[in-house]
């Protein structure tokens, strides 16, 4: 993975110099609180319902061993002893106190990390494919580019103060797993008619309150162009990108309403005029693209016999196997899921301990690497076949190994109203409660790939538009209700969850989510989805289900 | 009046002129929409002329005037409106504007290093407290990873 070199580790050590200044400046009364609100939201500094938030950038998910040992420790010394990985592959804190945040940041950047960016009217963090370098479907690794992104990005003079938020995905496989068509801007590597390697650009995509598809903006765009074209549509979007109201203010609404085509004729016109300025060398590339080499792979590690025989041995193994590995392009190689969604643990939430241990089974399994995914796992993406039992074992013990990834209870779920200031409505609360409903793993693994997406708000930080079944928080007069949408998905055949009917009260979520799977089971066809049926059969025979009672 | 000039703290000879004042000699700041109308009445003027823009102002629309310009000041309604940053990176870049830039208005001083990357070379911020403030703020980094003006 990406190691900094002097200047990467100068700016992170100066940026934690800034922000200490001006937290001092700040409990000194020396800058208004207006000021000082975007300027920690630049460091990842939230103030919450409880006590201030605290979001970590995991550049495209990917994390050394040493980073998550230190994760363990800040959980432990400045927060209650746990850490949660978000929807955008970071990591959040729930507790930490104000004046110690800049001893965070601190201890952050010791192991090559920071909080820049991670909150405010910003370019964020880059997201991409967990499984980025490692599976047969890639074109090209996007995680080198990932990288070049990032840099450009960290501390951009321009583009800071931006009408609103700005997120960034990048895709090198054919099957998205990055939620490109959802990003302000999504980025593709594909091979042109000549057999060279680009970027396809979509610009527009996004959730929240206004749910839209990302429209292609430029189907091939060369490498060397790619950072004048984003300064491009930077500078286009901070420009006229609407500031007078902030549910208007995403590019996605300044694309809308200029119309593609004028907005595309806009960008090509400021892009002309600064491609030949700036392009990004093929030395550069190719400087960063050795930074994500291969590990060193055993050529015999399909050889192994014992691994065929753990499994006849031990079913729940086997279980585990089937649902929580996937297939790597090195034969002999598997990709790992640690689930963080046990039953009595909230989506996405590690403790300490565990992510000591992790780290641990990181270095002695995985090369000493270690993914977030946007599904709010984690991801050891080379173990060894023969190394698989042993792994399952240990993740066993720390309840790791839950065997429901891409099953109902794998659900993506935001803090909700229990620790965010803008929820109105609880979400890990009923998380719990559908969990412990669909205990049956059977039953679970018959339904099969059905996502949850849950977000106790209009803000959807848990993209429920884009779930198949999709579960959003609503306040009525001081109660909590829930509006379910079905259909939703943001991989290729990216689509906007359409809704159910009415919002259900709370206590009927769980109820109404059974009696949705209750259908499925009965009507569908044989090996049919269950958003396959939903396209097939559309929402009726669900409604009419879910609201006979009604 | 003290301002930061190319970081070091100097007195300020220009004076702004509001729409509704009378011109006068000597060097002064006029608004965008007042440049704009009344330009041909300053060729003669006696003193150093100046522009005052707003986020929603475009700069290309004074592009042929900056020859005449010896500064342009960046009046900022609300420090996160970053319009204004962008408008400082055309003037510079596209327009090759050599004259002064100046940061007046409701910016923080804590956005000085950024202003500076995209080609802005003077403040003059709300009070003069700022100023010793602000003039530290301009050494903030060492490093930057983008190409910009500076």
């Amino acid at each position: 993975m990406y190691q900094y070199n002097d200047d990467d580790q100068t700016l992170v050590n100066e940026r934690v110099a800034q922000f200490r200044r001006q937290t001092e400046q700040f409990l000194k009364g020396e800058i208004t609180d207006d000021q000082f609100r975007a300027l920690r939201l630049r460091n990842g500094l939230y103030i919450q319902t409880h006590a201030p938030m605290l979001r970590v950038a995991v550049p495209y998910g990917l994390l050394s061993s040493k980073q998550i040992r230190k994760i363990a420790h800040i959980a432990r010394t400045y927060d209650k002893g746990y850490c949660h990985f978000t929807t955008r592959q970071n990591i959040q804190f729930n507790w930490p106190k104000l004046e110690q945040v800049p001893d965070i940041l601190a201890e952050l950047a010791e192991v090559q990390m920071h909080a820049i960016q991670t909150s405010g009217n910003c370019i964020r963090n880059t997201t991409s494919d967990h499984l980025a370098g490692v599976c047969a479907d890639e074109i090209e690794d996007p995680r080198p580019y990932c990288e070049i992104i990032r840099q450009w990005s960290t501390l951009h003079p321009e583009f800071d103060y931006l009408p609103r938020k700005f997120k960034v995905a990048v895709s090198g496989a054919s099957h998205d797993r990055a939620a490109t068509q959802f990003h302000d801007i999504g980025i593709h590597l594909v091979k042109n008619d000549a057999g060279e390697i680009g970027f396809k650009i979509l610009v527009g995509g996004g959730l929240g309150r206004t749910p839209v598809i990302g429209q292609v903006i430029k189907p091939y765009l060369e490498k060397k162009h790619l950072l004048s074209y984003l300064d491009a549509i930077l500078r286009i979007y901070n420009l006229f990108g609407r500031r007078d109201n902030k549910y208007k203010a995403r590019i996605k609404i300044l694309v809308k309403e200029s119309g593609l085509e004028n907005f595309a004729r806009q960008v090509e016109q400021e892009w002309q005029l600064i491609k030949d300025t700036h392009e990004l060398s093929d030395a550069r590339i190719e400087a960063i693209k050795a930074q994500f080499i291969p590990p060193a792979y055993q050529a015999d590690a399909a050889q192994e016999g014992s691994f065929a025989v753990q499994q006849q041995a031990h079913p729940a193994f086997a279980t585990w196997v089937k649902h929580n590995t996937v297939t790597h392009k090195v034969a002999g190689y598997h990709g790992v899921f640690l689930s963080l969604k046990a039953p009595d643990t909230p989506p996405g939430d590690m403790t300490d301990t565990q992510l000591d241990t992790v780290a641990d089974l990181a270095d002695r399994y995985s090369f000493g690497e270690v993914r977030s995914t946007h599904r709010q796992n984690l991801l050891f993406a080379d173990v060894k076949q023969a190394d698989l039992f042993p792994l399952w074992q240990q993740l066993d013990a720390i309840k790791l190994a839950t065997p429901n990834i891409g099953t109902v209870t794998d659900m993506i779920c935001c803090p909700g109203l229990d620790f965010c200031s803008l929820a109105n409505a609880g979400s890990i609360g009923i998380a719990k409660e559908i969990n412990e409903t669909l205990d049956d793993m059977d039953y679970l693994h018959d339904i099969g790939d059905v996502k949850i997406n849950m977000s106790g708000c209009m803000n959807g930080c848990a993209h429920q538009s884009v779930g198949h079944i999709g579960i959003l928080g609503v306040d009525k007069k001081g109660v909590e209700w829930y509006q379910l949408t079905l259909g939703g998905s943001s991989e290729n055949e990216a689509a906007i969850g359409e809704r159910l009917g009415p919002s259900v009260a709370k206590h009927e979520v769980t109820q109404a989510v059974t009696t949705i799977l209750d259908v499925y089971v009965k009507q569908r066809l044989e090996d049919e989805s269950f958003l396959d049926m939903v396209k097939r059969v559309g929402i009726d025979p669900f409604k009419e289900q879910v609201y006979a009672n009604h | 009046m003290q301002i930061i000039k190319n970081k070091q703290i100097v007195d300020d000879s220009w004076r702004t002129i509001a729409d509704e004042d009378n011109l006068s000699d000597g060097d002064i700041t006029l608004s965008f929409t007042r440049w704009q109308q009344h330009k041909q009445d300053l060729l003669n003027h006696n003193g150093k002329l100046g522009v005052r823009i707003s986020p929603a102002d475009s700069v290309a629309d004074i592009a042929d005037d900056l020859a005449t310009l010896q500064l342009i000041e960046l009046d900022f309604p609300d420090f996160a409106d970053g319009r204004l940053f962008s408008q400082a990176w055309l003037l510079r870049n596209r327009y090759g504007y050599q004259g002064e830039i100046r940061a007046t208005g409701h910016y923080m001083p804590d956005q000085v290093f950024y202003l500076s990357r995209v080609g802005v070379d003077a403040f003059s911020p709300e009070n003069s407290e700022r100023l010793a403030m602000e003039l530290n703020n301009l050494n903030d980094f060492t490093v930057s990873y983008q190409q910009s003006v500076n």
